[in-house]
């Protein structure tokens, strides 16, 4: 059962981010993204972290990659062209890109001590996580609220157009 | 039953295909869902080793990743869309100049 | 209880569930027609069956009989994908619902919910939030500009209420110290309309606002914004024709019936009767168990009554009045229901 729900949500996850490569049009990358994003929440949900699954959806599912679709059809971006420098940038990269690989899973395969993942494992619940964050890390926690708030600020900054600072702006 | 080992494998091709698509892919958005792509991958090793060690922090850690993550894709689209509007492209080959 | 009973038990659930669902979304057009005919001083559909009632029936007909045009220059994959994922999306939610007495069922086995998770609430704004993307595609896939506009307008407008929502129901969260639906309703449950969230927890404010957030979200009046006829002939499902559009269409209202379901769980007791224990529960198993339903169904009726009431009554909203109102009242109002929450909750605890 564990078994199968992993190989079939990995299995997507991994088909995804590889149409993410091949596909040309930027929309059809972002929802091939979508699909790593919300196979990526169940295989949280496999490892127990319930709260992390559903907040994967919530924030990176159906806020940051509605973002992302929507500014592909405000600008309307068409598809992508092959250049020299892309064609450059596959001969070096491709080769490097497995090199790192290969470095990762010899690390990933030699160490020692692994447990396994079962369905009878416990989960994490949101009360054990939430005493955590909000005693323990709390100054982190308010920090990354400031960063927030700047981030939101960055954004209508840089996004506001010179015609709205024209006639007033909002 | 399903050793851990097969849940960090699984976040290296992940990270490395985020990596191969950062290099490869010539649109600006594309590029920046690449990053996500890499960031996502991460936290799936930050979420294994919660569970290997059963340490909520890592959690908490994926939680840290998930808000910075939120307010990079706020403030790189805006980028973005200030970019594609006084160069009219999306290309990153042609957008190689600091100043017009 | 062996797994094939597990799987058995849990397929007859969706599959009556669905039924059920799909009947509740034809007759809420149905409702609707009716109820904002007399609104208008007329009689609304009356002539197929008795008072009307077969209508329903009819329509589906109608729409699957239609010929299916797709139009030239539309991308096709992501035309296709898009009504389909909007009715997906607004129908699964309905699986972590709680309609009744968790107690009864054969084996441990709650019989009137699919699933009881303990992230329930999270999981319908999950599934509620990925269901941007049919409407967001749907528009840039037909290529056409009402379209496109509509979906424009319907995704920063569903993006930007949806945080209103969910901060509204953040206090009914703090109250009742649970993500899980049904615990959050047996928190309700003693003193009936008492203990609702919405009276005992002193949460009509955030009631109102999930009630602005809720029609916002649905893309009902008056903030139908994303179709407003006048202007964008439609919005995003302009270029859709047939069972497609029927699909876009029962979204809506499937969307309604979640969002109403999830008020009622939330503010109004969900299936526990408004007298709660001052009328003793009634001894009878089926009483028992029929009784819980029909208090849902009235409450979630109650809820789209209202819905069309205020479509009947109100003028639709200019659209920088709805961001507006959005992000400079509800958020701020949003926000200050949860800190008046929380230091209610700090300085007077549960035991």
């Amino acid at each position: 059962m564990y078994l199968t729900l992993f190989i079939v949500f990995a299995g997507l996850c991994l088909a995804g981010a590889v149409n993410l490569l091949l596909q040309r049009h930027p929309i059809n990358s972002a929802l091939s993204l979508i699909v790593v994003m919300t196979s990526l929440a169940v295989l949280y949900l496999l490892l127990g972290a319930e709260f992390l699954a559903a907040a994967q959806v919530i924030v990176y599912a159906g806020a940051i990659m509605v973002l992302f679709t929507f500014v592909v059809m405000l600008l309307n971006a068409g598809r992508e062209e092959r250049t020299l420098g892309s064609r450059a940038a596959k001969a070096v990269g491709f080769p490097a890109v497995v090199v790192m690989l290969a470095l990762i899973a010899t690390v990933i395969v030699k160490a020692t001590g692994l447990h396994a993942a079962t369905l009878s494992d416990g989960i994490t619940s949101t009360v054990d996580l939430s005493r955590v964050l909000f005693r323990e890390l709390l100054l982190p926690f308010e920090v990354t609220s400031v960063l927030v708030l700047v981030a939101i600020l960055g954004a209508v900054a840089l996004a506001r157009s010179t015609e709205g600072e024209r006639t007033g702006g909002k | 039953m399903i050793p851990l080992s097969w849940y960090l494998l699984l976040s290296a091709v992940l990270f490395c295909l985020g990596v191969a698509g950062f290099l490869i892919k010539r649109n600006l958005i594309t590029v920046f869902m690449s990053i996500e792509l890499m960031l996502n991958a991460v936290n799936l090793s930050f979420v294994t080793f919660a569970h290997q060690w059963h340490a909520v922090k890592g959690q908490i850690f994926v939680f840290f990743v998930m808000m910075v993550a939120a307010a990079e894709a706020a403030v790189g689209l805006a980028i973005i869309i200030a970019v594609f509007r006084v160069r009219q492209t999306l290309a990153v080959d042609r957008i190689d100049l600091m100043k017009l | 209880m062996t797994i094939v009973e597990f799987f058995l038990w849990s397929l007859l659930k969706v599959v009556v569930v669905t039924v059920v669902l799909l009947m509740a979304v034809a007759y809420t057009v149905l409702l609707e027609r009716k109820l904002v005919g007399r609104i208008q001083n007329r009689w609304g559909p009356s002539r197929v069956g008795p008072f009307g009632l077969l209508q329903p029936l009819v329509d589906g007909l109608k729409n699957l009989l239609k010929e299916d045009v797709t139009p030239t220059g539309v991308y096709k994959p992501l035309y296709l994908l898009a009504p389909i994922l909007s009715f997906a999306c607004a129908t699964i939610s309905i699986a972590v619902v709680p309609f009744g007495e968790p107690n009864v069922g054969p084996k441990g086995l709650p019989l009137f919910q699919i699933s009881n998770v303990n992230i329930g609430l999270l999981v319908i704004l999950g599934i509620t939030s990925i269901g941007v993307y049919g409407i967001a595609l749907s528009g840039w896939s037909s290529n056409s500009k009402y379209s496109l506009l509509g979906s424009l307008r319907a995704s920063a407008q569903l993006i930007s209420y949806e945080l209103a929502l969910g901060l509204s129901l953040v206090g009914v969260v703090i109250l009742d110290h649970s993500f899980n639906l049904r615990e959050i309703v047996e928190q309700q449950a003693t003193k009936g309309i008492l203990t609702w969230n919405i009276f005992g927890g002193f949460q009509f404010v955030a009631f109102f606002i999930y009630l602005m957030a809720a029609y916002a979200e649905t893309n009902r009046a008056p903030f139908d914004l994303p179709e407003c006829e006048s202007e964008l002939t439609g919005g995003y499902h302009t270029e859709y024709s047939a069972m497609k559009f029927a699909m876009f269409f029962m979204a809506e209202y499937a969307n309604m019936i979640t969002v109403g379901c999830v008020a009622t769980l939330m503010f109004l007791g969900g299936w526990t009767s408004p007298f709660g224990d001052f009328i003793p529960p009634p001894e009878n198993i089926v009483a028992h168990a029929v009784f819980p339903i029909l208090w849902f169904a009235l409450k979630v009726f109650c809820f789209l009554f209202l819905y069309v009431w205020v479509r009947g009554t109100l003028p639709r909203f200019r659209y920088d009045q709805l961001m507006n109102f959005g992000w400079r009242y509800l958020m701020p109002l949003a926000i200050l229901n949860i800190v008046a929450t929380s230091l209610w909750q700090a300085y007077h605890p549960v035991s």
